[in-house]
């Protein structure tokens, strides 16, 4: 039996305790359950009204959705409309149950009572799925053309959600759709609207169609506008703003980019945009869409300044509605016209302090928008001036902006790094890895402030409070410029005096971030490096650096242990080359840099996705590309960087750029000893390739002594001269042009090498000892070759069928099934299906991903294995099917794939 | 370019009515929720009534002790979605008779049936308060 529902409301709001809300719940749910399984008909009703309410609280119902479904089947009108909201409310497109409800919701769309045909359109509208759009469309379209306006006007946003399932069905509906706009119905002619600006979004045939039905769309609009007071649809003396916006809308697209609409449509609009009232709401949501449109189209100038002159009006409005609004606007209209907005700038920058975080974050955006050269230095002034008083949960989005901003116009170079720091000093835990990065870089490149820039930084640290990007940046600026600190080297104009630094002074502060709770142990790394590499420069504190190195050698964190335990045996071991191996960086390339940064948002992107890893493969083109143009000894070392990228991703995507690349950047110091394109400063040729030779061996042997777990753990330091040692330099280059051969063979085996490196993140061990072994096999294997077709193709995918087949085992094919995405839209959750007739077996192995990025920029492949138990007197066929999603739509597409090669 | 959910909430964010025209699991709704909640009635009577949360955009407006909140996506005009509150909460005033909590709460089924005459699949289909209730009072009156 059960309480009624009102008692159960009662339970509910008398909890207390979220525990009692829950006890209630569980006993309530328990009764559903048992008065569904008894088959309960005359409280089913009730009991679905329950559950609604469980739902909206948040608790499971699923086990009610069979009931929905019953109720809907039931003849009376009241089980039918509470099943109906159950359906909408419990259950979702995902769900299988929902499949069958098809045939209740046909028979329904056909009832001569308009309320249940009502119904079931909603009902439709609201969840159904691709397949159900499709089989009941033609009952939809139909209806579309019902005498009674309150069918029509649901069938109609019905019609929106079929198209969006099913955007093939556009080209049936545009007739239909025209005719709904000489509908008299305001409700009809909302929905049919929407349903025209659907098909215009969706297909650019029905754009042009409905281009020429511009003069109706102004001719609704007019009525709206001069038609008196119209009480039904009348909201504060504005008839039917709804309506109205929803026309703006629709002319927006139709017009932009199309003068001759635009023309049609300019006299309504500019009426419109004057004779709105502004002072209530309801006006000024009309007036925000029209300036919207207007600067959208192709307009004429005075409409232009019209519009630009209403968002004038709602930029000094007091409402803050109203100058949200206004802003966000704004921020579309600078594109157009940027001029008009900047006569604004001093009220945006106003409301960059507002009171009001959404306010604040659209004005932020705005300025950010506004900047150029010539306004940049006011602006990050009055921005800086902000960020030492805005409150913590606005600092890092202002953070990222301002460093954006200096980063994109700084004047020069000086003006650059005082703002850097500046902001370091402010917000420094705000600042990301790839800005301190490229502030860095910059410095590196700048060699006439240098010292300047270190002398800056010891200065700004002294307020150092925690802040990781200043630490960073000032520790490894004093490890590369530390004597200019202490001897006032390259002194500038009008620089600010020190007091005299010493010697001492400076390793404090590299003592202070090495000790320092708060640093992360990437900062220590920079720490310890700068330790290293003013070793030999300050000769009074070696004995000090020896020390606070040595202390690392048991740190817990393996980064940390391993350069404590590398730089201790490089300061007591290998004192004649310490000199040359600690000397100052080159200058670092700024090329390669961006393209590192490339290649890491390739990978950053792929490990995002959370796809399968062997998405890593298109990054692996990329690192390869140069290798081929440049000679030898730079290949090798661009293998290590390629190695050092690859292989640490899967496991440390944190702190591989810093730390990883600081170590690398020890080894980019020498690689001017081995790359002739760098020159290196001071020592000549040959001491410098011994000295790459025994850091090789050093790190070599500490990965021995520091016993395996290491070296399986860690990802990359030692990664590199493991892999250069073990190989002789000349086979490199070999083993690499092996790989970019584009044979069906190797690019196969590299397929697999990648796939198996990165699947197993720990073991992606050796990348050339897995090329060579998988090369090796792929060779020795496979059989007869096929050669490779293309198996399905439509408007944005292509599958294509690679093949290869065991000469000892002729039966069995194994297929390599690589998919592309040539459209302009992401798919995701894509999912591969294959059929074949009863005397083949079919294998399908997990895919590499399943997301496919837009315009054939990456693949998922997938291996298909495929058994003819009659090979040689039957050939395969194969029937696909793959559904996927584009915004969240479900798409599905199949096909047959006759054309294999024969003898397979 | 649509409404994605609406939702009904007392001053102590406890939710009274939610409609969703997108799929959530249950576990994200109610994070949603939370999250959202705690945003919007943290703010005050003179700051804006929307919020950015995630990708969506939360247009909110307090009526007494009910706080009714729609979001939105990214290209919806704020100002609409915020007259279409005063559409809704009129209708329901002129059905329940000055609608209160325990209104909605108690008939839950009928203030869905009117949010289902007005919105479809995150469209608005209808302003007409006459429109909107002729059928939900047919069914009251042949019960």
């Amino acid at each position: 039996m059960g309480s009624r529902l009102r008692d159960m409301i009662r339970a509910v709001r008398a909890c207390k305790t979220a525990a009692e809300e829950r006890g209630v719940i569980a006993k309530e749910s328990a009764n559903l359950r048992t008065a569904f399984k008894e088959e309960d008909q005359d409280y089913r009703h009730r009991n679905v009204a329950k559950l609604m309410f469980i739902h909206m609280l948040g608790y499971p119902t699923h086990f009610g959705q069979m009931e929905c479904l019953k109720l809907i089947a039931s003849p009376g009108f009241p089980e039918k409309r509470i099943g109906y909201l159950g359906l909408m409310l419990l259950l979702d497109e995902r769900q299988e149950v929902l499949m069958l409800v098809t045939n209740s919701l046909k028979n329904d769309l056909n009832h001569a009572n308009q309320f249940i045909a009502g119904l079931a359109l909603c009902a439709l509208g609201n969840i159904c799925t691709a397949e159900m759009a499709r089989d009941l469309a033609p009952e939809v379209e139909k209806l579309l053309h019902n005498n009674n306006s309150y069918i029509r006007k649901k069938a109609a946003l019905c019609s929106v959600r079929i198209v969006r399932k099913v955007p093939d069905l556009v080209e049936n509906l545009i007739s239909s759709a025209t005719s709904l706009l000489s509908d008299k119905h305001h409700g009809v002619l909302i929905a049919g609207i929407k349903l025209c600006t659907e098909l215009c979004e969706a297909n650019f045939s029905a754009l042009e169609h409905f281009r020429k039905q511009t003069s109706s769309l102004v001719r609704i609009l007019k009525n709206l506008v001069i038609s008196g007071y119209a009480p039904e649809y009348d909201v504060g003396g504005i008839t039917d703003p709804f309506l109205q916006i929803r026309v703006l809308r629709l002319l927006r697209l139709v017009g932009r980019g199309d003068a001759d609409s635009s023309d049609i449509m300019s006299d309504i609009l500019a009426q419109v945009a004057t004779n709105t009232e502004s002072n209530k709401n309801a006006g000024n949501a009309i007036l925000y869409e029209c300036v919207l449109t207007i600067m959208a189209i192709e307009a004429i100038g005075g409409l232009r300044v019209l519009a630009i002159n209403i968002l004038g009006r709602f930029l000094g409005n007091r409402d803050n509605n109203i100058r949200y609004v206004a802003l966000n606007t704004l921020i579309k209209v600078v594109a157009v016209d940027t001029q008009a907005v900047q006569r604004h700038r001093t009220t945006i920058v106003e409301c960059v302090k507002d009171s009001d975080i959404s306010i604040r974050r659209r004005a932020l955006e705005l300025v950010c928008a506004l900047v150029n050269e010539s306004n940049v230095k006011t602006l990050t002034k009055e921005l800086l001036e902000y960020l030492k008083v805005s409150d913590p949960e606005f600092k890092p989005d202002l953070t990222t902006k301002i460093c954006y901003l200096v980063q994109k116009f700084f004047p020069n170079k000086r003006w650059y790094i005082d703002q850097m720091i500046k902001v370091m000093v402010e917000a420094g835990r705000f600042v990301k890895d790839d800005i301190s990065r490229a502030l860095l870089l910059l410095i590196s490149n700048a060699a006439e402030l240098q010292g300047y820039t270190v002398r800056s930084l010891y200065n700004a640290f002294q307020k150092w409070d925690g802040q990781e990007s200043l630490a960073q940046v000032t520790v490894w600026c004093i490890g590369e410029y530390g004597e200019m600190l202490v001897h006032h080297m390259n002194e500038l104009d009008g620089e600010e005096p020190v007091t005299q630094v010493t010697e001492a002074d400076t390793v404090d502060v590299l003592e202070l971030v090495l000790k320092d709770f708060r640093a992360s142990s990437t900062t220590r790394a920079f720490a310890l490096t700068a330790l290293l590499k003013v070793s030999s420069r300050f000769p009074s504190c070696t004995e000090r650096i020896k020390a606070l190195v040595l202390q690392y050698k048991g740190s817990l964190v393996l980064e940390l242990q391993q350069r404590s335990i590398e730089f201790t045996s490089i300061l007591s071991k290998h004192e004649n080359i310490k000199a040359s191996l600690v000397e100052k960086m080159p200058v670092l390339d700024e090329a390669t840099y961006i393209a590192k940064k490339v290649d890491a948002a390739d990978v950053a992107f792929s490990t995002d996705s959370k796809s399968v890893p062997a998405t890593v493969l298109p990054a692996v083109p990329v690192a390869n590309g140069p290798t081929k143009s440049k000679s030898g000894t730079n290949a090798l070392m661009d293998l290590l960087n390629l190695n050092v990228d690859e292989a640490s991703t899967p496991s440390a995507p944190q702190t591989r750029k810093s730390a990883g690349d600081v170590l690398l950047d020890l080894l980019g110091g020498n690689s001017s000893f081995t790359s002739p394109l760098v020159a290196s400063p001071v020592q000549g040729p040959s001491g410098g390739a011994d000295a790459l030779l025994d850091l090789l061996s050093i790190g070599n042997a500490t990965s021995q002594t520091t016993s395996s777990p290491l070296s399986t753990l860690e990802p990359f330091p030692q990664r590199n001269p493991e892999a250069a040692s073990q190989k002789p330099s000349n086979p490199v280059p070999d083993l690499l042009s092996q790989n970019t051969v584009s044979s069906q063979k190797d690019s196969y085996s590299s397929f697999t090498a990648d796939f198996k490196k990165s699947s197993i993140p720990g073991a992606g061990f050796d990348l050339l000892g897995d090329l060579g072994i998988g090369s090796a096999s792929s060779i020795s294997t496979t059989g007869p070759v096929y050669p490779p077709i293309v198996a399905f193709q439509s408007s944005g995918l292509t599958v294509s069928f690679e093949f290869s087949k065991q000469s000892t085992n002729l039966p069995a094919t194994v297929i390599h099934a690589t998919y592309t995405n040539t459209s302009s839209n992401t798919y995701t959750d894509v999912i591969f299906q294959a059929a074949v007739p009863k005397f083949m077996q079919l294998q399908l192995e997990p895919a590499s991903g399943n997301v496919l990025p837009a315009n054939s920029s990456g693949t998922v492949t997938q291996v298909i294995r495929v058994n003819n138990s009659q090979h040689g007197q039957k050939s395969l066929v194969m029937r696909i099917r793959v559904s996927y999603k584009i915004n969240g739509q479900e798409v599905l597409e199949q096909g047959q794939v006759n054309n294999f090669p024969p003898g397979l | 370019m649509a409404i994605r959910f609406i939702l009904l909430v007392n001053k102590q964010g406890q939710t009274r009515l939610a409609q969703y025209y997108e799929y959530l699991t249950l576990d994200e709704r109610r994070a949603l929720e939370g999250e959202i909640v705690r945003k919007c009635l943290a703010r005050s009577d003179n700051q804006c009534s929307f919020v950015e949360h995630r990708n969506y955009k939360v247009i909110y407006r307090r009526y007494a002790s009910l706080f009714f909140l729609v979001g939105v996506d990214g290209d919806e005009n704020e100002l609409a979605i915020l007259e279409f509150i005063h559409c809704v909460v009129e209708t329901m005033d002129r059905y329940f008779c000055n609608v209160c909590e325990l209104d909605i709460m108690n008939h839950l089924e009928k203030a869905h049936f009117i949010l289902e005459e007005m919105v479809m699949n995150g469209c608005i289909l209808e302003t007409n308060k006459s429109n909107i209730l002729a059928p939900i009072q047919l069914m009251d009156k042949s019960s």
